[in-house]
């Protein structure tokens, strides 16, 4: 089943790597040989490291030694580093690469799987109109959401998620890569990479409005 | 369907498949066009849109804590094994 619309666009070109990697300071000190500089690194990355690796494998042990690992190879392969891609992007492929010979379960061979609507057909009528729209729920202000424990229930929804929806709305959405940076880590077409991001983040707003409709 | 792609006004079924596209500036310009325009005039995809854009923001506040201090203690020895393994 195609999950894009069949007149799928012409593409514009979309957001290239920054010019000027904010890891390049760092990366500086690190090849003249500064401990502090490698330390600082981990400490930049080691959130998105983790929750990926987490995501890829299910072993929480094994994630933490293939983002070990990752480190031990990014220390090695430094020098090869040639900064045709972010830094950011260079590790993190490393890790996706690392943690599938570390026994990533088998790849489906449809990336986007999980066809269907993203919204329950039965909330439209026979013209495509809603007929149960969305319960109102968004409010002025993300802190009071937030202050009703709303963490913990985007977290549950993550969780849920089908493993490949899940990697890219962490890194596209709490880890703040770009479209492209997915893309290149997670080796996606620019039109996978949307089809996972909508279902994924269509997903966690029915999980919002499951849980605080209707207020 | 297809017919109903191309032409024409858009069903708000529809709207909620394209939302990820507008978004991410991925509609061409016509569809981005018609997408706009169905927005303009529906309460209800309006508040969808708000709804996508909210669950984006929030997803975004959520964090890991720090590293732990021995995590600190474990890349720090990484490194210095790095270190030997290169002098040797």
């Amino acid at each position: 089943m195609r999950l894009i619309p069949s007149i799928a666009p012409p593409r514009r070109p979309r957001e290239r790597t920054p010019a000027v990697d904010a890891d390049a300071p760092l990366l500086a000190r690190l090849r003249a040989g500064e401990q502090d500089a490698f330390v600082a690194l981990v400490e930049r990355h080691h959130a998105t490291m983790t929750r990926l690796a987490r995501s890829l494998l299910s072993n929480r042990a094994v994630a933490e030694e293939v983002v070990q690992d990752t480190w031990l190879a990014a220390l090695r392969g430094l020098d090869g580093f040639a900064g045709r891609s972010s830094f950011r992007t260079w590790l993190l492929s490393i890790l996706v690469n690392r943690a599938r010979s570390a026994g990533v379960r088998e790849r489906r061979s449809v990336p986007v799987g999980d066809a269907g609507p993203v919204v329950d057909r039965a909330r439209f009528d026979a013209s495509g109109a809603w007929m149960a729209p969305p319960e109102h729920w968004v409010e002025d202000s993300d802190e009071r959401l937030l202050a009703q424990g709303l963490a913990g229930d985007i977290r549950a929804a993550l969780q849920e998620l089908p493993e490949r929806q899940r990697e890219v709305v962490m890194l596209r959405d709490v880890d703040g890569l770009s479209a492209h940076e997915v893309c290149a880590v997670l080796e996606l077409s620019d039109a996978n990479q949307r089809v996972l991001l909508h279902r994924g983040r269509s997903r966690l707003r029915q999980a919002l409005e499951d849980e605080l409709g209707g207020a | 369907m297809s017919m109903f792609w191309q032409r024409g006004e858009l069903a708000c079924v529809q709207m909620v498949e394209l939302i990820t596209d507008y978004l991410e500036d991925a509609l061409p310009r016509a569809q981005r066009r018609r997408f706009e325009a169905h927005i303009a005039g529906c309460p209800h995809c309006t508040e969808y849109l708000r709804q996508m854009r909210a669950t984006i923001r929030l997803t975004g506040e959520l964090r890991v804590e720090d590293m732990a201090p021995h995590v600190r203690e474990e890349f720090t020895e990484l490194y210095r094994r790095w270190q030997a393994e290169e002098g040797a």
